[in-house]
C-alpha cells in the first residue's frame, strides 16, 4: 500500500476541496483546478487521495490530468515561465523565443530545471496581443520579447 | 403505446420503435453495416457505444454530412443509404486512416485471423496504405502473468475501458494522454500487476485487434511434453468443452468433451483428468463450510459472519482483495477447483502413483486468464513448485490442436482417466453463472435435511439477470441465496454487505458475464450474446446426461475422503484444499 506523501495539512485541505464539491465525480475538473492552485501541480498522491474521496478509479483521474494540457504532474519552478503561442505571438516569432528559453534553461516544455528555479510551458493567448510576443513569468508580463532578451531575463531572475 | 417510426434504408421500408439507432434498424432489415468500436450485447448489459471509429457512416438524404449509424436515431421519413459510392469511399478512407497508425505485422500477430480490423480491411478491399508516414504511436508493451498489452496496436475503440470500468467496475484501465501519445493504461503508466487489475480478461475478450491478448503458454507446454524426464498431466475446466468446438467451426453450444479428451491424448499428456472432479471436491469443502457457518450463525455465535461467498473464481478473489479488503473473512476459504486439483494431483495422486513431485507437471486448460495468475500465487506453491504449473486458455488449446495436425472433426470420443477424471453433473455446471450455487444446494440440502432431492435442478438460481435471488427451504429454515455475475454486479452485493443490509446467507459470484462460459480465455464472441447462451445450454445438457448429478455421490470423491482426507474441513483438507486472502488495496484508505 502506498503512503500519502502529502502533509496532513495539505491532505486535509484537499479533502475539504472535495467536500466543498460534495465529493461529486462530475466536479472532478474543478477539484483538480483548485488542487493545482494549492499544490502548484497534481502529484500522484493527490490524485490517489481525490480518487478515494470521490470513489472513482485513480486511473480515470490520471486520464483527465494527462488529457488537459493545463494540468501538470511536474512541480512548477520558483519562476514559472509561460511563452504565449497564440496566433499573434506566434506570427511575431514566439517559437524562436520559446526555443531560446529551452536552449538557455536546457529543459523542454512541461519540465522544470533540476534546481527547481525555472519551469517552462506554453499557453494560448493572454489577451495582450498588442505586446506580442508575450512571455508570462509568475505574475509579470514581458512584452515584445526577442530571443536576444532571454539570457538577460534569466540572469536577472537568477540574481533575485 | 410505443411510438413507431417509418423510414427507408436502402430499398427497405421499415418501421421501428422510437429511439432505435440506424444501426439496429438496418440490422432488423438484414443489412449488416460494418462497425468496429461498437459493442452491444443486449441482455448481457455489455455496451460500448462511443461512436468514435466512424466505420459505420451512412448517407441520409438531405443531410450534408455522413452520419454514424450507431449513434444516429431513426426519424420519420428518413431515406438512408448504407452503401452508396460516397459511403463506401468514406468508410474505406476511415479504415485506411486507422491503418495509418497501426503496425502492419498481421502475419505474426496473435490476433491474426480473428482480428476485426483485419476483417474490415479485407471487406473494404484495401490494397494500399495511402496515408503512410507521420508519427506513429510507440508505446511500451507489457507482459503480465495473464495478459499481454501491446498498445501500438490499439485503435482507441475504448471497448476495454468500458469493460474494465462500466461492466467490471475494476477501474484499472483508462484512456490517458492525447494525440499520438494517447493510450489505454493503468494510472501513472503503471504495469497491470501494480494496478487494481483482476486479470478477468474481459478487456481481452472484447479487444477487436491484437492490442490485448493472453500470455501464450503453448510453447512451454510443447517443451514439457517432449521432455522424457517429465510426467505431464492435464485438467480441463467445465466451460472449455462447451466452447472449444467453435474454434473448429462447430455450431456454438456443441459439447465436444469426448473429442477434447481425445485431442489432449493425441498431444501426448500422460493422463487427461477433469477439473470437474475438483469441482465436486470444492462442493464438499465449500458446502460443509457453508453448513458449519450457518449452524453456528443460527446458534448465535458472535464471531460468525454471514453471508458466505464462493471463492472459485480467481478474478473475483483478486477483486475483493483489492477493493474490499475489509471483507476478507467473508468468502469461503475453499480453494478454486483448479487449485484443489493441483493440490490433490501433486500430493495424493503423485504419492499413490509413486511419482516424485519434481517430475510431475500439472497443466490446466481454462476458459479464463486469471487462472494463469492464480497458478503463480505463492500460497499455492510447495518449495517454489506450483501445484498447477501453468494454465492454457481454450483459445490456446485450439491453436495447439491445429498446430499439431490433429483433425479435430475426425477424432473419436475418449473418456477422462480415472480417478481424477470422474465427475458428476454438479461439477459440470460450475461453468455457468448460478452453477456453483446449484451444485452446492444439491449437496447441502441432502446433507442438512437427510432427505433425497426429488428434483436435482434448482431452476430458480439459473438465468441471466446480473443479480438473482432465490430461497431454499432447509427443514423449515429459509436459506436465502444471491447470485451475481460480472464484477459490477458483485460490487453491488459487496456494498450491501458492507452497509449491513445484505439479506443473503450464501452468495455465488463469477467475475465474467455469464460465468466461466464467457471467460476471458474463451473463443472470441465478437459481440454475439447468442454464443454465450448456447454454451450455457450445452453445460446444462451435459449435466442432464450424467448418471450421477450430486457431488457427494461421486464415488471417487468418497474414496478420496476415506483413503486420504478424512472428512470435509479436516485438518488435512484444510491444509491442502483451503487458503487465505490478502489485503491488496493500492489506494490509501483515508
Amino acid at each position: 500500500m502506498s503512503e500519502i506523501q502529502l502533509t496532513q495539512e495539505k491532505a486535509d485541505t484537499l479533502r475539504n476541496i472535495c467536500r466543498e464539491h460534495a465529493n461529486d465525480p462530475g466536479e472532478l475538473i474543478n477539484i483538480l483546478h483548485k488542487t493545482q492552485d494549492i499544490l502548484g501541480y497534481l502529484p500522484a498522491e493527490a490524485q490517489q487521495l481525490i480518487a478515494g474521496e470521490l470513489h472513482i478509479p485513480v486511473s480515470r483521474i490520471y486520464g483527465v490530468v494527462t488529457f488537459y494540457s493545463f494540468f501538470s504532474m511536474t512541480p512548477k519552478g520558483e519562476h514559472p515561465i509561460s511563452v504565449c503561442m497564440g496566433t499573434a505571438c506566434y506570427v511575431r516569432g514566439a517559437e524562436k523565443v520559446l526555443d531560446e528559453f529551452k536552449r538557455v534553461l536546457k529543459i523542454n516544455v512541461g519540465e522544470t530545471t533540476a534546481d527547481g528555479r525555472f519551469s517552462l510551458s506554453s499557453l494560448r493567448c493572454v489577451g495582450a496581443c498588442g505586446l506580442a510576443p508575450v512571455v508570462l513569468i509568475g505574475e509579470k508580463v514581458y512584452g515584445r520579447v526577442v530571443p536576444g532578451d532571454v539570457e538577460k531575463i534569466i540572469s536577472d531572475l537568477t540574481k533575485q | 403505446m410505443e411510438q413507431m417510426i417509418k423510414l427507408q434504408i436502402d430499398r427497405h421500408t421499415i418501421e421501428v420503435a422510437q429511439g432505435t439507432t440506424l444501426l439496429s434498424a438496418a440490422q432488423s432489415a438484414g443489412i449488416n453495416i460494418p462497425t468496429l468500436c461498437h459493442l452491444d450485447m443486449k441482455d448481457m448489459c455489455i455496451k460500448n457505444a462511443p461512436a468514435s471509429c466512424r466505420v459505420c457512416v451512412v448517407e441520409i438524404q438531405g443531410r450534408k454530412n455522413l452520419a454514424p449509424a450507431c449513434a444516429t436515431r431513426c426519424e420519420n421519413g428518413m431515406i438512408v443509404h448504407t452503401s452508396s459510392p460516397r459511403v463506401m469511399n468514406a468508410r474505406k478512407t476511415v479504415v485506411e486512416l486507422i491503418l495509418s497508425d497501426h503496425p502492419n505485422d498481421c502475419l505474426i500477430c496473435a490476433k491474426s485471423g480473428k482480428c476485426e480490423l483485419q476483417n474490415l480491411a479485407a471487406r473494404m478491399n484495401i490494397r494500399e496504405m495511402p496515408f503512410a508516414g507521420g508519427a506513429t504511436s510507440s508505446h511500451k508493451s507489457e507482459h503480465s502473468v495473464s495478459i499481454v498489452r501491446n498498445m501500438d496496436k490499439c485503435i482507441y475503440c475504448r471497448r476495454c475501458e468500458s469493460m474494465c470500468n462500466d461492466i467490471q467496475t475494476v477501474g484499472a484501465l483508462a484512456a490517458v494522454n492525447r494525440g499520438f501519445a494517447a493510450t489505454i493504461s493503468p494510472a501513472f503508466g503503471k504495469a497491470l500487476r501494480d494496478s487494481e487489475c483482476t486479470y478477468c480478461g474481459q478487456c481481452v475478450a472484447v479487444c477487436p485487434v491484437g492490442a490485448l491478448t493472453e500470455v501464450d503458454n503453448s510453447n512451454r507446454l510443447l517443451a514439457d511434453l517432449a521432455d522424457p524426464s517429465k510426467i505431464v498431466i492435464v485438467q480441463t475446466a467445465p466451460a472449455v468443452r462447451a466452447a472449444l468446438g467453435e474454434e473448429f467451426g462447430l455450431p456454438a453450444g456443441t459439447s465436444v468433451t469426448g473429442k477434447m479428451v481425445a485431442a489432449l491424448r493425441e498431444l501426448g499428456f500422460y493422463k487427461v483428468f477433469d477439473t470437474d472432479f475438483a469441482a465436486d471436491l470444492t462442493i464438499m469443502e465449500e458446502g460443509t463450510e457453508l453448513l458449519n457457518r450457518l449452524n453456528r450463525f443460527l446458534q448465535g455465535a458472535p464471531d460468525v459472519c454471514m453471508p458466505i461467498l464462493t471463492s472459485c473464481c480467481p478474478a473475483w478473489v483478486n477483486f475483493f482483495e483489492h477493493q474490499f479488503p475489509d471483507l476478507l473473512n467473508i468468502p469461503s476459504t475453499a480453494r478454486s477447483p483448479q487449485q484443489m486439483f493441483g493440490s490433490i494431483a501433486k500430493n495424493y495422486w503423485a504419492e499413490k502413483m509413486h511419482i516424485r513431485r519434481e517430475d510431475l507437471i500439472v497443466v490446466s486448460i481454462m476458459p479464463c486468464l486469471a487462472k494463469k495468475y492464480e497458478c503463480s500465487r505463492e500460497e499455492f506453491k510447495t518449495n517454489g513448485d506450483p501445484d498447477v504449473n501453468y494454465s492454457l486458455s481454450t483459445r490456446e488449446l485450439a491453436t495447439l490442436i491445429k498446430r499439431a495436425n490433429i483433425d479435430f472433426h475426425a477424432l473419436r470420443d475418449s473418456d477422462f482417466d480415472s480417478p481424477l477424471g470422474e465427475s458428476t453433473g454438479a461439477g459440470v455446471i460450475f461453468g455457468a453463472t448460478g452453477g456453483v450455487m446449484e451444485a452446492a444446494l444439491r449437496t447441502a440440502y441432502e446433507i442438512h435435511t437427510g432427505k433425497t432431492l426429488e428434483k436435482v435442478e434448482f431452476e430458480n438460481v439459473r438465468g441471466w439477470e446480473g443479480i438473482r435471488k432465490a430461497s431454499v427451504n432447509l427443514n423449515g429454515f429459509e436459506l436465502k441465496i444471491g447470485i451475481a455475475h460480472g464484477l459490477g454486479n458483485a460490487r453491488k452485493l459487496l456494498e450491501e454487505i458492507r452497509r449491513g443490509t445484505c439479506e443473503y446467507h450464501a452468495i455465488e459470484i463469477m467475475a465474467c458475464p455469464g460465468g466461466c462460459i464467457g471467460g476471458g480465455g474463451q473463443p472470441l464472441h465478437h459481440g454475439n450474446p447468442e454464443l454465450l447462451h448456447a454454451r450455457t445450454r450445452a453445460l446444462y445438457e451435459e449435466d442432464r446426461k450424467k448418471p450421477i448429478r450430486k457431488s457427494h455421490e461421486n464415488p471417487y470423491i468418497q474414496k478420496l475422503y476415506e483413503e486420504y482426507l478424512g472428512k470435509p474441513m479436516s485438518e488435512k483438507a484444510h491444509r491442502l484444499l483451503h487458503t487465505h486472502y490478502f489485503n491488496k488495496n493500492i489506494i490509501p484508505t483515508n
